[in-house]
């Protein structure tokens, strides 16, 4: 019987996932999503590169010597009057000239005073950073915003599918002919590891995607800043997706048409989005963070931003992972009472804690 | 042999099944009949261990079934349902499998099926592209693919065009003649008197009524006879221990008991040529509001 139940299980799970592959809004959802996170890494190396590779032109009168060309393109000019028609021209943005004074030379703009140039030539204090590692903010919030979307695409994508599949077995009623054959248990089982699978697979393409593109524009340091994050978060999404994607079934079973799915889904919905709005809105939070990397539903963000933000100690994901999988033995065991109760119960929605009395 | 002893269900405090007991004998075709909410569909949703009952049995030759013994039931439900977007042949295949069939016997079975049922054309189309009647025929494949031990179907003639089921009819009787044991439901009591073996009739939850078709048949009424002259039977509401039920000039309807019926037909061929002479049994129809009412 418990051969015949895995089988059954096993079964139900692969017909889930080429129900899926053969969907073309599966397929396109899956692509626009790997697509975002590759853009987003390309333009983020191009702007970044951009702004370290930025020199400002400046003309050099032959015989001045600088003590540094740092951030300064430099174009020798024979005389002080050549130097100056370049800057007329708009050639440069500054000419530097010899002078009499300590320095040796003087800076001569247009209309306003050159402050690149000017910063370039000036002497700098040293500076001690007291916290050298701490991250620059605009990546932090990339990253945060970056765990954020694909958490929530690939949650909202896959738990609307098993919803929307739990929905077509009701109102097709193939799904009296599938209990005839299967124990409801089997089938919601199989529907969900069905879907957990596809969603984990999308999750470790955009995670390699993600990787290589890193790698292929050269941003290598920020690969190994994100790489143990990114593991984390593939992990902490595979088994809180499972609890997602029961919440999903068990909420939809209630219902017996598309159309209703929506309102039906809505609570379930929110407890996915709610996460993703927290981590956008409060990432730089620490007490908030903390909070969310042990809450069931936000972990799979909150976590895995605590661990690139290195305030996470090590013990702390295994913990959360295993709160999320304490909460995911209760949530699928009641989303099953839930659906054995309501399969077959067609035509109006049916009561909550009628399908938990059964 | 299906045997269903004491089953009874409520929900609430309403009772939809009240101590069903019958019995579908091997290789016999067992028609169900009943109004619209007299129960047949609760029963055969208990059969099949879709619901639970809350009390009483279901046993196949003496020993009661569980889940894995039901995995052999073949079953087609009221409310017929496929996966719309899903290849005939892969479906048909599938649900096999979900019986316990491997995977080379299923796809052979399938095969064989669908070519059996007209359907080897659209084995790779969806569902939904297919006409009524042949997704009527693909759910009767997904009935008998994975050969079952017992056949329940529920309504198999409802919505069905005259091809389909001149198709149903075939394969029911082709199942029934290999040994299994049929039990199906039906509304069109002149299918299930054309074609049932055995018939169990249930109104209000409870059976009313089961048995071999014909002995239910005679059993409902008293022997009448059908007797059909040339000229005109007046003279038949003369003769002793004759009650004439109906009469239309050469033609009469009457009862008695077959010593009378005799000496009516002897009576009949010194007056004229007759026509015909046959007993009349009472129709299913007629069994059934007698033992409905």
């Amino acid at each position: 019987m418990n051969g015949s139940f895995a089988r059954s299980v096993q079964l139900v799970a692969v017909r889930e996932v080429q129900a899926r592959v053969r969907s073309r809004a599966f397929v396109v959802s899956a692509l626009i999503l790997i697509g975002m996170v590759v853009a987003a890494i390309v333009v983020g190396g191009i702007v970044g590169k951009a702004t370290a590779d930025d020199t400002t032109p400046v003309a050099v009168v032959d015989g001045v010597s600088l003590p540094s060309t740092d951030g300064l393109d430099v174009t020798t000019a024979q005389t002080a009057a050549a130097a100056e028609r370049l800057v007329e021209r708009g050639d440069v943005d500054a000419a530097v000239l010899p002078s009499d004074d300590a320095l040796g030379y003087r800076v001569v703009g247009l209309d306003d005073a050159p402050a690149e140039v000017v910063a370039a030539l000036s002497v700098s204090p040293d500076v001690e950073l007291l916290d050298p590692d701490a991250l620059p903010g605009g990546l932090v919030y990339l990253v945060a915003l970056a765990f954020g979307v694909v958490y929530f695409a690939s949650a909202v994508t896959f738990g609307q599918s098993i919803a929307q599949s739990v929905v077509e077995e009701k109102s097709t009623r193939v799904v009296e002919i599938l209990m005839a054959a299967i124990p409801a248990r089997a089938l919601l089982a199989g529907k969900v590891l069905g879907n957990s699978v596809m969603a984990f697979a999308q999750i470790v393409a955009v995670a390699v995607a993600a990787a290589v593109t890193l790698a292929v524009t050269g941003q290598d340091n920020v690969y190994s800043m994100l790489g143990p994050s990114m593991l984390w978060f593939v992990g902490f999404f595979a088994v809180g997706f499972v609890l997602i994607a029961s919440l999903f079934a068990a909420a939809a079973v209630l219902v017996s048409r598309q159309e209703d799915v929506g309102s039906v889904t809505t609570p379930v919905m929110m407890l996915v989005m709610i996460p993703y709005v927290l981590i956008i809105v409060a990432y730089d939070s620490p007490t908030i963070l903390g909070a969310m990397s042990y809450v069931p539903f936000s972990a799979p963000i909150g976590m895995p931003m605590r661990v690139f933000l290195g305030t996470a100690e090590w013990w702390e994901p295994i913990l959360s992972l295993a709160v999320i999988a304490a909460s995911v033995v209760v949530v699928v065991l009641v989303g099953a009472r839930v659906y054995e109760n309501a399969l077959l119960r067609t035509g109006s929605r049916v009561k909550l804690t009628e399908a938990l009395r059964g | 042999m299906l045997d269903i002893r004491g089953v009874t269900k409520r929900y609430g405090d309403r009772r939809v099944l009240d101590d069903v007991t019958f019995t579908v004998g091997d290789g016999r075709l067992t028609g169900f009949v009943g109004g619209n909410g007299a129960g047949k569909t609760t029963t055969m949703r208990i059969l099949l261990g879709v619901l639970q009952a809350d009390a009483g049995t279901v046993s196949i030759d003496g020993t009661e079934i569980g889940p894995a013994d039901r995995r052999r039931f073949g079953y087609m439900p009221e409310e017929r349902g496929l996966y719309p977007k899903m290849p005939v042949a892969e479906q048909v295949t599938y649900l096999a499998r979900l019986h316990g069939v491997d995977r080379r016997t299923a796809a052979a079975r399938t095969t064989d099926l669908l070519a059996r049922l007209d359907l080897s054309a659209h084995a790779g189309d969806a569902v939904e592209k297919l006409s009524l009647g042949n997704q009527q025929r693909v759910q009767v494949a997904a009935a008998l693919v994975h050969d079952p031990e017992v056949l329940v179907l529920d309504e198999p003639f409802s919505g069905l065009d005259p091809m389909a089921v001149d198709t149903v009819l075939g394969v029911l009787r082709e199942t029934a003649a290999s040994g299994v044991p049929v039990l199906f439901s039906s509304h069109q009591l002149d299918v299930v008197e054309r074609l049932c073996d055995d018939v169990v009739v249930i109104a209000d939850g409870s059976i009313r009524a089961a048995g071999p078709q014909d002995e239910l048949r005679r059993a409902a009424g008293p022997a009448a006879w059908e007797l059909l002259v040339d000229g005109d039977v007046a003279w038949l509401r003369d003769e002793p221990g004759v009650v004439v039920r109906e009469f239309d000039g050469g033609y009469a309807l009457f009862e008695a008991d077959d010593a009378v019926a005799q000496r009516v037909l002897r009576r009949a061929v010194q007056h004229g040529t007759v026509g015909s002479f046959a007993p009349r049994v009472p129709r299913l129809s007629e069994v059934f509001r007698e033992v409905v009412r």
